[in-house]
């Protein structure tokens, strides 16, 4: 039988017996640590092809047509979408509108994030409890969170205008200001993500070797100056990860002000779009009431423009800041 | 050494319970006016203490001709349970592939996850809104679960940690025995990859429970919703019952909650492990 030949059958064994050397399974075996590692790692690939890349890409497409979802034509109109943007008042009121939002909710974030992670990173009793403490935000929906944070703001019942009573200020109308309602959206995102990032924040923190700061402590440095000479510095690579993270997360920002906005003008950001973000302005002239599919897909790669964009521009001044650090 | 280099001091454990109490007190005050009237949202000074009222306000909740919360809850629950059974085992079995078999352009592929992870798939609602008109799948629960079925994270997480946890020898050995690669990863790799399983199954439940723009702009039927747009019905009402609200999100939240309780150390580990490695 073919399985003597085989030299991995050993002299003894029974004929009969067939062991894994044979040529079939042989030839399925070599099949299969040829083929099987493509087939393990395609369902990805096909699903982010499918409903990933795809759509993305074929934004840019719609975005160069008059597409109205109940029209049947859908005539090429070249960059005519993107000529009336730069012209729409309401579009550069979101622009302005998520840069705004985005700095009152990155800024704060990261460096209150780099300040906890700086108190965690000690010899602590209860740690485990400690860092649930700062996490626990991060795991409360968007949607919950943003309902609550409205209540909070409210003008006539909110707990802040309350507090801000105790201390002689306010009321604020949060709702109806730009102002207003940046912080209160700000302050929701801050809230959600201060903890996660620190927790990031502290990892990295703790794989930078101990004898650096004993070394900096011998020579006379102060914990506050080993901060900022040796963490901060170290930290960068997790910053910039962080940076980046936040910008496009950041900027594509939507559920928040969109419950914070209740009623028939959520989608507009409030009656004088105060808080509308590029997402909300999007979602206004794509679906429900206008089904623009051009335009709002128009909007959809500025958007994508704006936020690489402002990630280079975030990374250039880490850099900058840390080598003159 | 528990921890860090430094000890924490006295104003350590001051400023981190004070961030502690920042942190909590939104959730808890959620579940407060959950159990109270409505009138509480008028009281001076606002109310920290639970009331009585939560079976009224549960029963309100449930009767709500807008929200439809009991199906939100439920459809909530199916959508995040198959995508996590999905996302952990796509993941765990390409993860596999990239950290232990060898194969042509693997590395490449790699890198490609990697950038996916960067990229905001978001901003292609539109085409994505067209495609399930396309396969009629607006409204319906396959339009929110199938695109999510496997992610750039969950494959990158897995690679990283099958990549040291489980031995060559093992795989080779089990290779030797005459076993194949859906075999070697069925009883080789995947008892290995467990730990790593439970924390990517977590995040992942999480984060598809909280989902919310996709659901908002594929699933318009308002008889059908996931629990987060029930909450926005709840919410954006005229007439709004605030503690009737706040039951809701309180409900919608308490899942998470409990989990979190219970798994809360291996989630924070898994986070800051991923920390390290990306």
């Amino acid at each position: 039988m073919a399985t003597s030949l085989d030299i991995r059958t050993e002299p003894g064994t029974p004929v009969t017996h067939r062991r894994p050397g044979s040529p079939r399974r042989h030839r399925l075996s070599r099949l299969d640590t040829k083929f099987s590692p493509y087939l393990y790692v395609a369902p990805f690939f096909l699903l982010f092809a499918v409903f990933g890349a795809y759509p993305l890409v074929y934004t840019l497409w719609v975005s160069l047509h008059e597409w109205d979802l109940l029209a049947q034509e859908h005539p090429f109109v070249g960059l005519a979408n993107y000529s009336a943007l730069m012209s729409d008042g309401d579009f550069w009121n979101s622009v302005y509108n998520t840069l705004g939002i985005f700095v009152l909710s990155t800024v704060p974030q990261l460096l209150l994030a780099l300040w906890l992670a700086n108190l965690l990173n000690r010899q602590l009793r209860a740690r485990t409890f400690f860092r649930m403490g700062v996490l626990i935000p991060n795991i409360t929906s968007t949607a919950a969170v943003a309902i609550v944070f409205g209540q909070l703001f409210s003008r006539d019942f909110g707990l802040v205008n309350w507090a801000l009573g105790l201390v002689g200020a306010g009321p604020i109308d949060w709702n109806t200001s730009k102002l207003g309602s940046w912080v209160a959206i700000s302050t929701m995102v801050d809230w959600r993500w201060t903890g996660y990032n620190a927790l990031i924040f502290l990892a990295a923190m703790q794989a930078i070797p101990r004898d650096l700061y004993e070394s900096a402590a011998i020579d006379g440095a102060r914990p506050s100056r080993q901060f900022w000479s040796i963490t901060v510095p170290l930290l960068r690579p997790t910053i910039v990860f962080c940076v980046i993270i936040s910008t496009i997360g950041g900027l594509q920002l939507f559920t928040e002000p969109l419950l914070f906005n209740s009623g028939t003008n959520a989608i507009r950001g409030g009656t004088l779009r105060e808080s509308q973000t590029m997402t909300m302005y999007m979602f206004e002239n794509a679906f429900a009431p206008n089904y623009n599919f051009g335009y709002g897909a128009a909007i959809a790669w500025m958007l994508f423009a704006l936020i690489v964009v402002v990630a280079i521009v975030n990374v250039l001044i880490i850099r900058r800041a840390a080598r003159s650090a | 050494m528990n921890g860090g280099l430094w000890k924490g001091t006295r104003l350590t454990y001051v400023a981190l319970l004070l961030a502690g109490v920042m942190s909590v007190f939104p959730i808890y005050w959620m579940f407060v006016v959950a159990t109270r009237s409505s009138d509480a949202m008028g009281e001076v000074p606002p109310p920290v203490t639970p009331g009585g009222n939560l079976p009224g306000n549960l029963d309100r909740l449930f009767a709500n001709a807008d929200a439809h919360f009991l199906t939100g809850m439920l459809n909530s629950a199916i959508v995040a349970a198959s995508v996590t059974i999905s996302v952990v085992f796509f993941s765990s079995l390409a993860g596999f592939a990239f950290a232990k078999l060898r194969f042509r352009g693997s590395n490449a592929l790699l890198l490609v996850i990697i950038a996916t992870m960067m990229v905001p798939t978001q901003l292609g609602v539109i085409p994505l809104y067209m495609l399930m008109t396309d396969l009629g799948w607006n409204d319906r629960l396959q339009a929110v679960i199938v695109p999510a079925l496997v992610t750039g994270f969950g494959v990158f997480m897995m690679r990283q940690y099958a990549s040291q946890a489980v031995s060559d020898e093992l795989i080779e050995a089990a290779r030797v025995d005459g076993c194949g690669t859906f075999r070697i990863f069925r009883s080789v790799v995947a008892p290995a990859l467990r730990p790593a399983a439970a924390v990517l199954g977590l995040l992942t439940f999480m984060t598809t429970w909280n989902d919310f723009l996709w659901p908002y702009a594929v699933l318009n039927d308002p008889e059908n919703p996931t629990v987060q747009l029930s909450l926005r019905a709840l919410s954006n009402g005229y007439y709004q019952d605030m503690s009737q609200v706040f039951t809701g999100t309180a409900i919608a939240t308490l899942p998470l909650l409990v989990v979190f309780i219970i798994f809360g150390r291996q989630i924070i580990g898994g986070i800051m492990e991923g920390a390290v490695k990306a």
